[in-house]
C-alpha cells in the first residue's frame, strides 16, 4: 500500500508538509487522531454545561417548595439536561473514542472518510451550538428529551424552543449520520491484513454495532422531526387529533428511534469495558464469540422493545404482554456480557488502576440498572414505576453509573496513548471514589422516592409528602460528583504539566494502538501490520504454553519503528470543505429560526463547498515556504 | 493469601443492606406505592416484590462473584501473568439457560396479571369520566349528571370504572394507593379500574409531562361508606343555590367580570359546554375550559388540589393566582386578570368568595 504512493503523488506530499500546527490546523484537519480529539473535548465542555443544569434541577428540589428558578426555567433546564447528555455528551464521547481507537485498533491508517470524519464533527459542533444558543433566543424548549406531542404543538409551545430543538437535533443527527456510515465502511473495509472480523476486539464489534443502530435508528427520528417541523412551521396536522391526526404516532416513532439510541450510548460503553478488563485482569476476554453474539443480539433486540416505554398510554394487554416479554429478554444477553465480564476477571492477575476501577463500577452499577430495568419491563409493576422518580434512578443507573462510568474508564485507559502522559493515578482514583459514592447518594435515593409516589419532572413539591430526605440526600451527592469532576480536571491540568511520560505501551496492552508510540504518529503505522490471531498485539509479545500460561517473548519492549522517512506514506491532505459544508448545513438551520435569507445561504454555501469537496485533488498542489496555509 | 471475609460477615452484611432498602421507603407517604388500598395496587405490589427479591438474589450472586474475584485474583506481583483462559462452554450454557428459564417464570406471572388486571371484576361498577386538563383533573359522573373537580368520592369496596380524556395535552392519572397510572391521551378514550377496600383520602397526581405547572395538577380520591357516598350524590345533585345577602353582590360580580365564560354554576357541563370552550382555546381565544363551581362550597381542596378551600385561600387565589399556581390559565386567560376594565378590586374578591364558599 505504501509503495502505490509512489512518483508524483508521493513527491507531493514530500514537498508540503500537512499544516499541522495552529488554530487553522485544527479548522481544517482530516486526523482521525484529532478529530477525535476535538470530539472528545467538546464533548466534554458540554458534560460540564449539561452537569451544571442537573445541580440547578437538584438545587431546586433540595428542599419542599423551593423557589429558586422559575418553573419555565426548571422545565428548560431538564428538557437540556437530558437532550445534551444523550445527544451532545455520551453520542459524542463514544464517538471521540471511535475516531481516535478504531483506525489504531484495526491497524489503518485512517478512516474511510476522513474528509466526511471531520464534516460529522463540524456538523455536531454546530448543532450543539444551535440548540443551547435557544437558552438566549427566547428560551429553550420545554417539552422533556422525549417532546411529547401535543405538548409540542404550536397552541401549546408558544416560542421558538422547541423549533431549537427539532432543528438543533436535525442538525446533530445528520453529524451522527456521517459518522454512522464512515464506521461502518471504516471496520469493514480499512482492517488491517489478517484481522478478520471474528479477530477484531470487542471494541470494534461495538462500534459497528453502534453504527449501524446509528444509521437505522436516526432515519426514524429524522422523519418524525420534519413531520413536527410541519405541524409547527407549515400547519400540517400529523399530530393533531382535532383534524384526525395521532398524537401516539409520535410517540411510536421517537420510542422505535430512542430505544435503539439506548443501546447507541451503552454499546461503546460494554465495548470499552471488554478491553479494560482483560487488559488488567491479564487475559483473554472470556467467551469472545459469545460476547459479540450478544452485542448483536442486543443490537437487533432493541428494536422490538420501544412501547414498553409506553406501557402506560393505553394499548391494551395483548401489546403491553407482548413488549414485556421482548424487553426481559434483552436480559439475556445483556447478562451473559455481565457473567462474561467476571469470568475474565476470574483467575486472572487484577490490578486496580483507574481504569478498572470504573470498569468495575460500571459492571455493579449496570448491574443494578439492569435489575430496575427488568422491574420496568414487568408491565403492572411498572404501571406503578412509569414516569416517577424510580425511572430516573434506572436511567442514571445505566447511563451514569454504565455509559458515562464506561467513558471515563476509556479515557483513563487511553489517555496516555493520545497524550502520551499517564494521568496521575492517586488524583484519579480520588476522582473515581467521588463518582462513585456521589453517583449512588444521588440516584439510590430516587429509587425511594420513585416508589413512595414522586412523579418526573415536577419542579417543586409540597412538605408532608415524605419526599424531602431523599431528595436532600440525592442534592448532596451531585456536591460530591460535581467535586469528582473537579479532580479529574485536576488531573488533567497536573498530568499535562507533570505527567510523566506513558511510553507506548503502558498498561501491557492486548491491543494493536499499544504497538505504536503515544501519542501516534500522523500516519499511525509505519507498516500496516499483519495480524495473527485475536488480541493482535498481545501474541506478539506473549507465547502460550501448551498449559496456557504465556511467557514474554522478548524480555524489553520492542523498540517502537519509527520511520525517520515517512515521506512515501500516503496521506490525504486536509481541507476547507467539511467545515463549510457543516456551516452551510447549520444556516439552513438557523434560517428557519430567524430569516429564511439565512438558509438561502446556507444551501447555496453547502452546494457551493460540496461541488469542491468532489473536485478538490486528493492531495494538495505542490507549495514552498509561505504559502503553506492556502495550499491545502 | 488473605483471608476471605467469613461468610457470617458477608449475611449481615446483606442483610442490612436489605434491611436499609426497604426501610428507607416510607409507606406512610400520602402517595407510596407501599401502602396498597385495593385490589389492583396490591397485585402490582405483590408483583414488584416477586421482582425485587429475584433481583436481589441475582445482584447479591454478581457481586459475590465480583467482589471474591477482586479480592482472590488481585495482582500481588508484577510478572504474574496468569493461564490465558478463552472460555467455557459449558459455564456460557449456564449462565445463558438459567436467567431464560428465571425470566420465563416472571413473563408467565407478568402476563397472568395483565389480563387479570384489565378489567373490574364487577359487571356494574361505578363509572366516572375524568377530564384531565392543563392543569387540573375534572371529574364527571355520568349516570347521577355531576360535575366535579380535583376530587373524586367513592365508596369503599365497589369498583370504579374511570374513562380518562383530554382535549389538550397528554396526561396520566395515577392514585398510587389505588393503581398504577394511565395516560391520558387527546383524541383517545383510555380507562382504568380501581377499588378502595378501606376509606380514606387518597392521594395522586399527574405524572406525564404537561407543560409549566405539571408539578401542581394534583387530585384526591376520598373513598366513603356507600350511605355517606349516597348522600354526597344527592347533594351534588341539588340545583345551585340561589345566593343571598352579600353572596349576591358576589354572584354579579361574577357574572359581570366574566368569571362565567370559563365556569359554569349552574349545573353540571355537558361535553358540549366543554368541547366548545376547549375549541375557542385552541384557536387562540381568551377561553377555556375551567372546572365547575355548582357546588364549589362543598369541596375540600381547589386548584389544582394543591389549596384547600377555605377563605383566605380563595382571596389569596383570586388576588393573584399566578404566584400561587404559575402558568395557569385563569391568570393569562381571564378577563379579570387581563383587562384593566374588569380588574378584581378587593370587595369584588371578598364578595366573589363569600359567594362561592356559598355554593355548597
Amino acid at each position: 500500500m505504501v509503495r502505490t504512493t509512489k512518483g508524483m503523488l508521493g513527491g507531493i506530499i514530500a514537498r508540503r508538509p500537512i499544516a499541522a500546527t495552529g488554530a487553522l490546523g485544527w479548522l481544517f484537519t482530516i486526523d482521525h487522531k484529532r478529530i477525535g480529539i476535538l470530539y472528545g473535548v467538546t464533548a466534554f465542555i458540554l458534560f460540564l454545561v449539561g452537569g451544571i443544569e442537573a445541580l440547578l434541577i437538584r438545587l431546586q428540589l433540595s428542599s419542599a417548595n423551593a423557589d429558586l428558578i422559575s418553573p419555565e426555567l426548571y422545565n428548560q433546564l431538564f428538557t437540556m439536561h437530558g437532550t445534551t447528555m444523550i445527544f451532545m455528551v455520551i453520542m459524542p464521547m463514544s464517538a471521540a473514542f471511535f475516531n481516535f481507537i478504531v483506525p489504531l485498533m484495526i491497524g489503518a491508517r485512517d478512516v474511510a472518510f476522513p474528509r466526511l470524519n471531520a464534516f460529522s464533527y463540524w456538523t455536531f459542533l454546530f448543532g450543539a451550538i444551535l440548540m443551547n444558543v435557544s437558552f438566549l433566543a427566547g428560551g429553550a424548549p420545554a417539552v422533556g428529551w422525549f417532546a411529547y406531542s401535543p405538548l409540542t404543538s404550536i397552541q401549546f409551545s408558544i416560542g421558538s424552543g422547541v423549533d431549537f430543538w427539532i432543528l438543533g437535533l436535525q442538525v446533530l443527527g445528520i453529524a451522527s449520520l456521517a459518522a454512522g456510515f464512515n464506521f461502518i465502511v471504516t471496520i469493514v473495509n480499512m482492517r488491517a491484513p489478517g484481522m478478520s472480523m471474528m479477530r477484531l476486539p470487542i471494541f470494534i464489534w461495538m462500534t459497528l454495532v453502534v453504527n449501524f443502530l446509528i444509521i437505522l435508528a436516526f432515519p426514524i427520528i429524522t422523519v418524525a422531526l420534519i413531520l413536527l417541523l410541519f405541524d409547527r412551521q407549515f400547519g400540517t396536522t400529523f399530530f393533531e387529533v382535532t383534524s384526525g391526526g395521532d398524537p401516539l404516532l409520535w410517540q411510536h416513532l421517537f420510542w422505535a428511534f430512542g430505544h435503539p439510541e439506548v443501546y447507541i450510548l451503552i454499546l461503546p460503553a460494554m465495548g470499552i469495558v471488554s478491553e479494560v478488563i482483560p487488559v488488567f485482569s491479564k487475559k483473554p476476554i472470556f467467551g469472545y464469540s459469545t460476547m459479540v453474539l450478544a452485542g448483536i443480539l442486543i443490537g437487533f433486540m432493541g428494536w422490538g422493545v420501544w412501547s414498553h416505554h409506553m406501557f402506560t398510554v393505553g394499548l391494551g394487554p395483548t401489546a403491553n404482554a407482548a413488549f414485556s416479554l421482548t424487553t426481559m429478554f434483552i436480559a439475556v444477553p445483556t447478562g451473559i456480557k455481565i457473567f462474561n465480564w467476571l469470568g475474565t476477571m476470574w483467575g486472572g492477575s487484577i490490578s486496580f488502576t483507574t481504569p478498572m476501577l470504573f470498569a468495575i463500577g460500571f459492571i455493579a452499577m449496570f448491574t443494578i440498572g439492569g435489575m430496575s430495568g427488568v422491574m420496568h419491563a414487568v408491565a403492572p409493576s411498572d404501571f406503578q414505576q412509569s414516569d416517577t422518580y424510580f425511572i430516573v434512578a434506572h436511567i442514571h443507573y445505566v447511563l451514569f453509573g454504565g455509559a458515562l462510568f464506561g467513558v471515563f474508564s476509556g479515557i483513563y485507559y487511553w489517555w496516555p496513548k493520545i497524550t502520551g502522559k499517564i494521568l496521575n493515578e492517586m488524583l484519579g482514583k480520588i476522582s473515581f471514589w467521588l463518582f462513585f459514592i456521589g453517583m449512588n447518594l444521588t440516584f439510590f435515593p430516587m429509587h425511594f422516592v420513585g416508589l413512595d409516589g414522586m412523579p418526573r419532572r415536577i419542579y417543586t413539591y409540597s412538605e408532608g409528602m415524605g419526599w424531602d430526605l431523599w431528595n436532600a440526600v440525592s442534592t448532596v451527592g451531585v456536591f460530591v460528583i460535581s467535586l469528582g469532576i473537579l479532580v479529574f480536571i485536576q488531573n488533567v491540568l497536573h498530568t499535562s504539566r507533570k505527567g510523566k511520560q506513558a511510553g507506548p505501551d503502558p498498561w501491557d496492552g492486548r491491543t494493536l494502538e499499544w504497538s505504536i508510540s503515544s501519542p501516534p504518529p500522523e500516519y499511525n503505522f509505519v507498516e500496516i501490520p499483519n495480524v495473527e490471531g485475536r488480541d493482535a498485539f498481545w501474541i506478539q509479545k506473549y507465547s502460550e504454553g501448551l498449559d496456557g500460561k504465556p511467557t514474554r517473548i522478548v524480555e524489553e519492549t520492542t523498540p517502537i519503528k519509527t520511520h525517520s522517512d515517512h515521506h512515501d506514506i500516503h496521506l490525504p491532505s486536509p481541507s476547507y470543505y467539511p467545515v463549510l459544508v457543516a456551516l452551510g448545513v447549520t444556516l439552513i438551520a438557523v434560517g428557519l429560526l430567524s430569516h429564511l435569507f439565512f438558509s438561502v445561504f446556507g444551501g447555496v454555501l453547502a452546494f457551493v463547498s460540496v461541488l469542491g469537496w468532489a473536485l478538490e485533488p486528493p492531495t494538495a498542489p505542490a507549495e514552498d515556504g509561505d504559502h503553506r496555509a492556502g495550499a491545502y | 493469601m488473605v483471608r476471605l471475609p467469613s461468610l457470617r460477615i458477608c449475611c449481615i452484611v446483606s442483610f442490612l443492606v436489605v434491611a436499609v432498602l426497604l426501610v428507607a421507603c416510607n409507606p406512610s407517604s400520602p402517595q407510596s406505592t407501599f401502602d396498597a388500598a385495593g385490589p389492583v395496587a396490591r397485585e402490582q405490589l405483590r408483583l414488584f416484590w416477586i421482582i425485587f427479591w429475584a433481583a436481589m438474589i441475582v445482584f447479591a450472586l454478581v457481586m459475590s462473584i465480583m467482589i471474591y474475584s477482586m479480592i482472590r485474583f488481585r495482582r500481588r506481583s508484577s510478572d504474574d501473568i496468569p493461564k490465558q483462559v478463552h472460555g467455557n462452554t459449558a459455564l456460557e450454557v449456564v449462565w445463558t439457560v438459567a436467567p431464560i428459564i428465571l425470566l420465563i417464570g416472571i413473563g408467565i406471572i407478568t402476563v397472568r396479571t395483565l389480563f387479570a388486571l384489565d378489567q373490574p371484576p364487577s359487571s356494574d361498577p361505578l363509572r366516572v369520566e375524568i377530564w384531565a386538563h392543563q392543569w387540573w383533573f375534572e371529574a364527571a359522573y355520568p349516570d347521577y349528571s355531576i360535575t366535579t373537580a380535583n376530587e373524586i368520592y367513592i365508596p369503599v369496596n365497589r369498583d370504579v370504572s374511570v374513562k380518562l380524556m383530554s382535549n389538550d395535552v397528554l396526561h396520566s392519572f395515577w392514585v398510587p394507593k389505588l393503581a398504577g397510572k394511565t395516560d391520558v391521551v387527546p383524541g383517545r378514550v383510555n380507562q382504568q379500574w380501581f377499588r378502595a377496600d378501606e376509606e380514606g383520602v387518597f392521594f395522586g397526581q399527574c405524572a406525564e409531562f404537561c407543560g409549566t405547572a405539571h408539578a401542581l395538577m394534583k387530585l384526591q380520591v376520598i373513598a366513603v361508606p356507600e350511605p355517606e357516598f349516597n348522600l354526597w350524590l344527592d347533594q351534588q345533585r341539588l340545583p345551585a343555590i340561589i345566593p343571598t345577602d352579600f353572596a349576591s353582590t358576589g354572584a354579579a360580580v361574577f357574572n359581570t367580570k366574566g368569571c362565567i365564560v370559563c365556569h359554569s354554576v349552574g349545573g353540571p357541563d355537558s361535553n358540549e359546554i366543554r368541547e366548545s370552550r376547549s375549541q375557542s382555546f385552541l384557536a387562540g381565544q381568551m377561553v377555556s375550559h375551567a372546572p365547575n363551581l355548582t357546588h364549589f362550597g362543598s369541596r375540600n381542596v381547589f386548584a389544582g388540589a394543591i389549596l384547600k378551600v377555605n377563605e383566605e385561600n380563595l382571596k389569596k387565589w383570586l388576588k393573584d393566582p399566578e404566584d400561587l399556581k404559575p402558568g395557569n390559565r385563569m391568570s393569562s386567560l381571564a378577563g379579570a386578570f387581563n383587562d384593566p376594565i374588569l380588574q378584581l378590586t378587593n370587595s369584588d374578591i371578598d364578595a366573589l368568595a363569600a359567594y362561592l364558599l356559598s355554593l355548597k
